[in-house]
C-alpha cells in the first residue's frame, strides 16, 4: 500500500474525482430542477389522517403529502421509516393541508409516530381557487344565491355546468376589462395629453382644440358604457356557490367564479391525471400569476423576456457585426486594436450589476430625461422614458452582450481562409463587395452563434434588470392592440426575476416553491437548448472552415 | 494588410476608368460608405465603453469635491430702528429670512433684496422686559424669549405656501404654539436669565436659570395633537444649582439631559426621567487645560456637543456606550478652525454638520462623521457678528458689526464622505467604540449616515475566497485530469458538458442555495462535512482495489475512463455519508455540531452562511476557471511531454514537473479570471447570504457584499444624493477591479500562447 501511494495512481483517481464530482453536480442540479419542477403538475392524492397533537388531543388533517423529515436524514424517505421512534430524529411528514382563510397556513407538520388513522378518502375534493390557495375538502351541495340546487350525489353534473356557466362571463367580463375599458383609458390618457400639449403651446387652433375635447368625453362616455355593463355582470357570476366542508366538518362557501380547477385526485384514472397535467401545464405557460405571482401562470414573465431579449437583439447584432469588422478587417493591427480588443474582452467580465448601474444613471436619468423634455413635455412631472422600461432594460442588456457577439464574429472572420479574400479582390472586387458577398456569409454562422449566445446570457441575467426596468407585477404587456402597438417605454416581468422575487419575496413562500422550481426549469431548458445550438452551430462551422483550408 | 494598397487613390482613379465609368464609380462610393459605417460603428463601440468608466467616474467625483460659497446678496439690516439682532433665520426655500431683535420685534424679510415682508412685535405685559432669548440648538423653529418677571413666551415662525395666479407665495407669521400668554415658569417673579428650549412630536422642554440662582425644568405636552390648539399640561420641577456661575445652558429635544456649562468650560449635565427624577449626573471639563470656552451648542440629533476654545478648535463630545451600556460622555475628534478663540457654532438641522466662527470673522464648515473641513472663509470687509445656517444648510445669512446682512448661497452636497469614513475606523455616537459601519438607511433627519465601504469589500473578498476555496482544487484538478489523462472520447462529452454550467443563470443557482442548499445543509451539516473527508479517502481505496480487477475486464476497460466508474461510486458514498451522518453525529457530540460549535467555539451559526455562498458560488466560477486551465494544459506542446517521459519520467511526474510548470501562468491567469468573476456575482450572494455586513471571517456566517449592496439599495436611493453616490463609487470599484484582474490575466494568456509557439 505505501509504495502504491508513491505510484502515479492515487493522484490521477484523485484528479479524476474532481471530474466526476463537477459532472455530479451539474446532473445533480438539472435533476433537481427538474423532478421538482415537472412534479409541480402532477395530481397528488390526498389522504386524511387521524394523528395526536402535542396536546395528546385527536386532530385530523385532510392534504397532500408535499414532503418529508427527519432529523440527520434525509428528505426523501420511505414510509415504513415513521416507525422511528428515537427522540429528536422522529420522523415527520409535511402535510400541504391548504384552506389558508381558516388555518393561516397551508402547510403542516405531522410526526409520523403519532398518527392513529391514515387513509385515502375518495370523496376528497382538492379545489384550486383564485384567492387562498388550494381548498381541501369534501362537496356538500350546489347553491344559486343561497338556496341549494343539488347535494352530495347530484352535485357533480350541476356543478360542470354551471361551472361552463360561469366561465363563460368571466371571460367575458375579463375580456372587457382587459381588452376594451384599458384600451379605452389608455386612448383618454393620450387624448388628455394632446390636449395639455395643445393647451402649454397656446395654439390658436381652437378648432383641433375642441375636436379634442369632443373625443374625450366620448370615451369617457364609451367607457362608462362598459362600466356599467360590468356592473351588470359582476352579481351574475356570484349567482353560483359552491358548500365545502373540511375534515373538520367546517362550512365554506365558495363562490364557483373563484375556482380555477376542481378535482377529486383519489378517483382519478391514469388519462384523468394526464389531463389534468396538461391543463396545469398550459396554465402555467399561458396564464397570468395570481396571489402576488406565487401561483398561476408565468406568461407575462415569459413575454417580457422574449420581448427584451427581441429589442436587444435588434441593438447587439448590427453593433456587434459592425464592432467586429472593424476590428479584424479595417482597423489597423496594432497597440490601440490590441488595447481595444482586450478592453471588448474587459467588458465580458465586468459584473453585470455594473452594467445596471450604469443602465439606471446614464440610459434612465440622462438619456430618458432628455427625451422626456423634449418629446413628452405635456407628461410633466409624470416620466413617460425617464424611468425604468423595457428600452433601457434592452440597452442596457445590449451592452452587456456586446462583448459576446464581438468575439464571435471576430473569431469566425479569423477563421475566413485568406484565399478567399484574396481571391475575390483579385477578380476586381471592392472590398465592400468582397465583405459582402464572399466574407459575410461565411461568416454568418458565426454571427448567429455570437447572437444565440448573447440572447441566452441575457435571458438569464437579472441583477442589471432589476435596476433598469423589471417589475414583479407589470400591469399591462409591452405589446397590445392600442397604438403605437410597441411600448417600450413600459415596465416588464422576467422569467430570472420572478424566480428571485417569488422565492425570496413572497409571503407564501412555501405554497410557491414548486412554482418557483418549474419556472428555473423552464428558463435552463432555454438557455442550454440556445447554449446547444450555438455549440453544435459553432462545431458545424469548423468543420466547414477545416474543409475548405484542406 | 495587403488589401489596403487597393483603395488608394490613384489606384481608384484608374478603377474607375478600367471599369468603365459610372457603375465603377457607384461601387467605389458603397466602397466607401462602408467603409466609413464600420469605422463609425467601431469607434461608437468603443466610445461606448469608455463612456460608461467616464459616467461612473463623473458621479463619484463630486464626493469627493469641498464645499463653495458665493455671495448673492447684501443689504443695510432691515428695519434697524428696531432694535439689535438676536436671532436670524430662513424659510425652507432660503427665500424668507427672518431677525428677532432685542426689542421684541420680529422682521420677516426677503434673503436676496432685503425688503421688509411683515413686522411683528411680541405681544408683552406692561412693565416687563425682554432678559433672554433662545432657540432650539441646532433648529430655529421654536424660540422662547426670557421675561423680567419670571414667565417665558413661546413662539415660532410659521410660513404658509399659497398660490396667486400661479405665482408661489410664501406668507410668514408668528405662531404661539403654546398661546400668547406668557407661562410662569419662576415661582418667585425673578428675571430668567439663561434658557434652553427643546421640543418633540407635541412637547416642548425647558431649562431657565433664575436670577435667584437656581435651575427650573418645565415640559409643556400639548393635549391634541393638531397645530394650533392651545391647550397644556404644564409640570416643573427646581433643582438646585452647583456654585460655580453657569455661562450656557442647553437642553436635548426630548428634555432629559440638560447640560449647563461653567465659564471655565466644565460641563455640569444632568439626566432625568419623565417625572424629572435625576438618573445620572456628572462633571466634564469639555476644553482641556489652559484652554477657555468661548461657545457652544449642541450637534444634530443633540448626541452631540461642540465646545468651542479660545484657541480656535472645536471638540466633539459624543454620547457612547460605557461599560455595561451605559452611556457615557467621551470626546470623539477635535476640529482645528483658525489661531482665534472660537466665537460661535452654529450646527446644520439636517446633518451632522456645522459651520464654526472666530473673532477674526474666519467661518470654517465642518462635518462631524467624516472630520471634513469642507470650507474656510474670511468674511473679507468687517467683522461678522452673527450668521445663521438655512434649514437645508444651503444657504447662509450674515451680520456684519456695520450692519449689513449678506445672503450666501453655500454648496456643500456630499461633507459625509472622506477616505477615512470609507475605509477607516469611525467613532459614531451611541457606538461603544470606533468601528467599520455600513448603515445607509435613514430613519429621520437625526440619523448618523454610516458610509463605511470596508465590511462591503470585506464580505465581498469574504464570499469570493471561499466560493474559490471550493471551485480551485476541484476545477484545476479536473483540468489536469481532463486535458491530459482523460480517454478522448470522454473529453469530448466533458468539456462542453462542464461549460454549459457557466450558461446556468445564477438566479437559479442564487435560488437552490438559499432555500434549498442553506435548509439542506443546515439539517445536515454534520454530514456534510464527513463527506469532504470521505470522498477522497473512498476514492482512494477504489483506485487501490482496482489494481485487483479481474483480468477479464482489464482489456475491455482502458485507462482515460477514471472519471465515470467513479460517478456512482461517489454518488454512493455520499448519499451513505449523509444518511448516516446523522447517527454519527449524535455519537462524537451529544446535541449536535451546531451546538457544539457554539459552546466550545462561540460560533454561531447563521443558515445562509458562507459556506452556502461558497458552494454555489464555486459552482458558478468552475466552468471559467476550468476552461481556462484546460486550455492552458492542453496546450502545452506536445514534445516536452514527450520528451520528459522518454527520459522516465512517470506519467504524473511529467504532469508535475512539466506540464503545470509550463502552464502555471495560464493556470495563475484562470484563477484570478475565477476570482474577478466571483467578486463581481450579484444574484447568488444576494440570495443566499444573510446580506448582514458584518466583519467576520467565520465560515458559519453570512456577509454583505458590494454588488448585493448595489442591487439592494439603489433601486431606492435617490438619485444625486450622497447614498446614490456612494453606490456608483460601489459600482466603479467593482469596474476597476474586474478590469485590472482581467487584463492582466489576458495578458498572461498572451505571453503565454507566445512562449508555447517558441518552444
Amino acid at each position: 500500500m505505501k509504495s502504491w501511494l508513491r505510484t502515479d495512481t492515487p493522484w490521477i483517481w484523485l484528479n479524476a474525482a474532481a471530474v466526476s464530482i463537477s459532472l455530479l453536480l451539474v446532473l445533480g442540479l438539472l435533476l433537481l430542477i427538474a423532478i421538482q419542477g415537472l412534479g409541480h403538475f402532477w395530481p397528488k392524492t390526498v389522504a386524511e389522517m387521524t394523528y395526536r397533537d402535542e396536546q395528546d388531543q385527536v386532530r385530523m388533517i385532510l392534504g397532500e403529502i408535499a414532503g418529508t423529515n427527519q432529523h440527520g436524514g434525509l428528505i426523501a424517505g420511505s414510509a415504513d421509516a415513521g416507525n422511528e421512534t428515537e427522540g429528536q430524529g422522529a420522523f415527520q411528514y409535511l402535510i400541504k393541508s391548504g384552506n389558508r382563510e381558516v388555518n393561516g397556513y397551508d402547510f403542516h407538520w405531522v410526526p409520523a409516530n403519532k398518527i392513529e388513522r391514515w387513509h385515502y378518502p375518495d370523496q376528497a375534493t382538492v379545489i384550486e381557487r383564485k384567492e387562498w390557495g388550494n381548498y381541501y375538502g369534501f362537496i356538500e351541495s350546489i347553491n344559486e344565491q343561497g338556496r341549494v340546487i343539488a347535494t352530495n350525489l347530484d352535485a357533480w353534473p350541476v356543478l360542470w355546468a354551471k361551472l361552463d356557466e360561469t366561465s363563460i362571463r368571466v371571460t367575458k367580463i375579463q375580456q372587457i376589462e382587459k381588452e376594451v375599458i384599458s384600451k379605452i383609458s389608455l386612448q383618454l390618457e393620450q387624448s388628455v395629453l394632446r390636449k395639455q400639449r395643445l393647451l402649454m403651446e397656446n395654439t390658436t387652433r381652437t378648432d383641433e382644440l375642441s375636436l379634442l375635447e369632443a373625443e374625450i368625453t366620448g370615451l369617457e362616455h364609451q367607457y362608462q358604457r362598459y362600466q356599467d355593463e360590468l356592473d351588470q355582470l359582476y352579481p351574475l357570476i356570484k349567482r353560483y356557490s359552491l358548500v365545502a366542508r373540511d375534515v373538520d366538518e367546517q362550512r365554506q362557501i365558495i363562490p364557483l367564479a373563484d375556482i380555477v380547477r376542481i378535482y377529486q385526485p383519489n378517483r382519478l384514472s391514469g388519462s384523468d391525471k394526464i389531463g389534468i397535467y396538461g391543463a396545469r401545464f398550459t396554465e402555467f405557460i399561458t396564464g397570468e400569476p395570481r396571489e402576488a405571482n406565487s401561483e398561476g401562470g408565468i406568461f407575462p414573465a415569459l413575454f417580457g423576456t422574449v420581448m427584451m431579449v427581441i429589442v436587444m437583439s435588434i441593438v447587439v447584432a448590427p453593433l456587434g457585426v459592425v464592432a467586429a469588422i472593424y476590428l479584424q478587417e479595417y482597423a489597423k493591427q496594432g497597440f490601440v486594436t490590441q488595447l481595444i480588443r482586450i478592453s471588448v474582452h474587459n467588458l465580458a467580465g465586468v459584473p453585470s450589476v455594473v452594467f445596471g448601474v450604469f443602465g439606471l444613471g446614464f440610459f434612465v436619468t440622462v438619456l430618458g430625461g432628455e427625451m422626456d423634455r423634449l418629446f413628452y413635455p405635456q407628461a410633466y412631472p409624470v416620466p413617460v422614458f425617464a424611468t425604468p422600461g423595457l428600452l433601457w432594460a434592452s440597452l442596457t442588456m445590449a451592452m452587456l452582450t456586446l462583448p459576446v457577439v464581438i468575439v464571435s464574429t471576430e473569431e469566425g472572420l479569423l477563421r475566413v481562409p485568406r484565399s478567399i479574400r484574396e481571391g475575390s479582390l483579385a477578380l476586381g472586387a471592392t472590398q465592400a463587395e468582397t465583405l459582402w458577398r464572399t466574407v459575410l456569409p461565411l461568416v454568418s454562422p458565426a454571427m448567429l452563434t455570437g447572437l444565440i449566445l448573447a440572447v441566452a446570457r441575457a435571458a438569464g441575467e437579472v441583477a442589471p434588470l432589476m435596476l433598469v426596468g423589471v417589475v414583479k407585477l407589470a400591469p399591462a404587456l409591452p405589446v397590445d392592440s392600442s397604438f403605437p402597438f410597441v411600448h417600450l417605454e413600459r415596465k416588464f416581468m422576467h422569467l430570472g426575476f420572478h424566480i428571485y422575487d417569488v422565492g425570496f419575496q413572497s409571503a407564501h413562500i412555501e405554497a410557491a416553491r414548486p412554482l418557483v422550481y418549474a419556472t428555473a426549469l423552464l428558463l435552463v431548458i432555454v438557455i442550454i437548448s440556445l447554449n446547444l445550438t450555438a455549440v453544435c452551430i459553432r462545431n458545424y462551422l469548423r468543420k466547414k472552415y477545416q474543409a475548405m483550408e484542406e | 494588410m495587403t488589401e489596403k494598397q487597393f483603395s488608394r487613390p490613384a489606384f481608384l482613379a484608374s478603377r474607375i476608368n478600367a471599369c468603365g465609368g459610372w457603375y465603377g464609380l457607384w461601387r467605389m462610393i458603397k466602397d466607401a460608405l462602408l467603409r466609413v459605417c464600420v469605422h463609425v460603428g467601431g469607434y461608437g463601440v468603443m466610445l461606448m465603453i469608455a463612456l460608461m468608466f467616464f459616467y461612473l467616474v463623473a458621479m463619484v467625483m463630486p464626493l469627493f469635491v469641498g464645499a463653495s460659497i458665493t455671495q448673492v446678496g447684501g443689504y443695510p439690516v432691515p428695519d434697524s430702528s428696531a432694535g439689535k439682532t438676536w436671532l436670524l433665520g430662513m424659510d425652507e426655500q432660503n427665500k424668507l429670512g427672518f431677525r428677532f431683535t432685542d426689542k421684541g420685534r420680529v422682521i420677516f424679510f426677503e434673503t436676496e433684496t432685503g425688503r421688509i415682508v411683515k413686522t411683528v412685535s411680541i405681544p408683552l405685559p406692561e412693565n416687563v422686559t425682554i432678559t433672554g432669548i433662545t432657540h432650539e440648538a441646532g433648529y430655529q423653529s421654536l424660540v422662547v424669549y426670557g421675561l423680567s418677571d419670571g414667565k417665558a413666551l413661546l413662539v415660532q415662525p410659521h410660513y404658509a405656501l399659497t398660490f396667486e395666479h400661479d405665482r408661489r407665495m410664501i406668507i410668514p407669521s408668528l405662531d404661539f404654539p403654546f398661546g400668547k400668554k406668557p407661562i410662569k415658569l419662576d415661582e418667585s417673579g425673578k428675571a430668567l436669565s439663561r434658557l434652553a428650549v427643546a421640543s418633540e412630536e407635541g412637547q416642548a422642554s425647558l431649562a431657565v436659570i433664575t436670577a435667584s440662582g437656581r435651575l427650573v425644568l418645565t415640559r409643556l405636552t400639548a393635549k391634541s395633537s393638531k397645530p394650533g390648539a392651545s391647550g397644556f399640561e404644564l409640570s416643573r420641577k427646581e433643582f438646585t444649582l452647583p456654585s460655580e456661575p453657569i455661562e450656557h445652558v442647553l437642553l436635548d429635544k426630548a428634555g432629559r439631559t440638560v447640560y449647563l456649562v461653567e465659564a471655565s468650560g466644565i460641563l455640569n449635565w444632568l439626566k432625568v426621567g419623565p417625572a424629572f427624577e435625576v438618573l445620572s449626573q456628572g462633571r466634564q471639563d469639555l476644553v482641556g487645560p489652559g484652554r477657555k470656552l468661548s461657545s457652544v451648542t449642541l450637534l444634530n440629533g443633540h448626541l452631540s456637543i461642540l465646545a468651542g476654545d479660545d484657541a480656535g478648535s472645536v471638540n466633539q463630545w459624543a454620547w457612547v456606550l460605557g461599560e455595561f451600556d451605559q452611556p457615557v460622555l467621551q470626546k470623539l475628534r477635535t476640529f482645528e478652525v483658525s489661531g482665534q478663540a472660537v466665537m460661535s457654532i452654529e450646527s446644520e438641522q439636517r446633518r451632522k454638520g456645522f459651520i464654526a466662527l472666530d473673532t477674526a470673522g474666519l467661518a470654517a464648515l465642518f462635518y462631524s462623521t467624516s472630520e471634513r473641513k469642507l470650507l474656510e472663509y474670511r468674511f473679507s470687509e468687517n467683522k461678522i457678528r452673527t450668521v445663521a445656517l438655512a434649514p437645508r444648510a444651503t444657504a447662509l445669512l450674515s451680520e456684519s458689526e456695520d450692519g449689513r446682512l449678506s445672503l450666501w448661497r453655500l454648496s456643500n452636497n456630499h461633507p459625509e464622505v472622506s477616505l477615512k469614513s470609507l475605509w477607516q475606523k469611525i467613532s459614531y455616537e451611541s457606538y461603544a467604540k470606533p468601528d467599520y459601519v455600513w448603515q445607509s438607511s435613514s430613519s429621520g433627519s437625526d440619523f448618523e449616515p454610516k458610509y463605511s465601504l470596508t465590511p462591503l469589500v470585506y464580505g465581498t473578498l469574504k464570499a469570493a475566497f471561499y466560493a474559490l476555496l471550493f471551485a480551485v482544487p476541484l476545477a484545476l484538478a479536473g483540468a489536469v485530469y481532463t486535458a491530459y489523462f482523460m480517454a478522448p472520447a470522454m473529453r469530448r462529452i466533458v468539456k462542453p458538458g462542464i461549460e454549459i454550467m457557466e450558461a446556468l443563470p445564477t438566479v437559479i443557482l442564487g435560488f437552490l442555495a438559499g432555500l434549498w442548499l442553506a435548509p439542506f445543509i443546515e439539517a445536515h451539516l454534520f454530514g456534510i462535512i464527513f463527506t469532504f473527508w470521505v470522498t477522497p479517502i473512498s476514492v482512494l481505496l477504489a483506485a487501490y482495489s482496482w489494481q485487483y480487477r479481474p483480468s477479464s475486464w482489464r482489456h475491455s476497460l482502458s485507462d482515460g475512463w477514471e472519471a465515470a466508474f467513479l460517478m456512482p461510486l461517489i454518488m454512493l458514498v455520499v448519499w451513505l455519508s449523509l444518511s448516516y451522518g446523522g447517527s454519527l453525529e449524535t455519537l462524537f457530540f451529544d446535541a449536535g455540531v451546531k451546538d457544539w460549535l457554539s459552546q466550545q467555539w462561540g460560533i454561531d451559526y447563521d443558515q445562509r452562511n458562507a459556506m452556502v455562498v461558497g458552494i454555489a458560488m464555486g459552482f458558478a466560477v468552475i466552468p471559467g476557471i476550468f476552461s481556462i486551465a484546460e486550455d492552458a494544459i492542453f496546450n502545452v506542446p506536445r514534445h516536452l511531454t514527450i520528451g520528459s517521459l522518454a527520459l522516465g519520467a512517470t506519467r504524473w511526474q511529467t504532469m508535475l514537473r512539466v506540464v503545470l510548470l509550463t502552464a502555471s501562468p495560464g493556470i495563475f491567469s484562470a484563477v484570478i479570471v475565477g476570482f474577478g468573476r466571483a467578486v463581481g456575482e450579484t444574484m447568488i450572494v444576494l440570495m443566499a447570504t444573510g446580506n448582514t455586513p458584518m466583519m467576520d471571517f467565520n465560515i458559519f456566517q453570512g456577509m454583505r457584499t458590494l454588488s448585493a449592496t448595489i442591487a439592494i439599495e439603489m433601486p431606492e436611493s435617490e438619485a444625486g444624493a450622497t447614498h446614490s453616490r456612494l453606490l456608483f463609487l460601489a459600482a466603479l470599484l467593482l469596474f476597476l477591479f474586474t478590469f485590472v484582474v482581467n487584463t492582466l490575466s489576458e495578458w498572461i494568456r498572451q505571453r503565454l500562447r507566445k512562449s508555447y509557439s517558441t518552444l
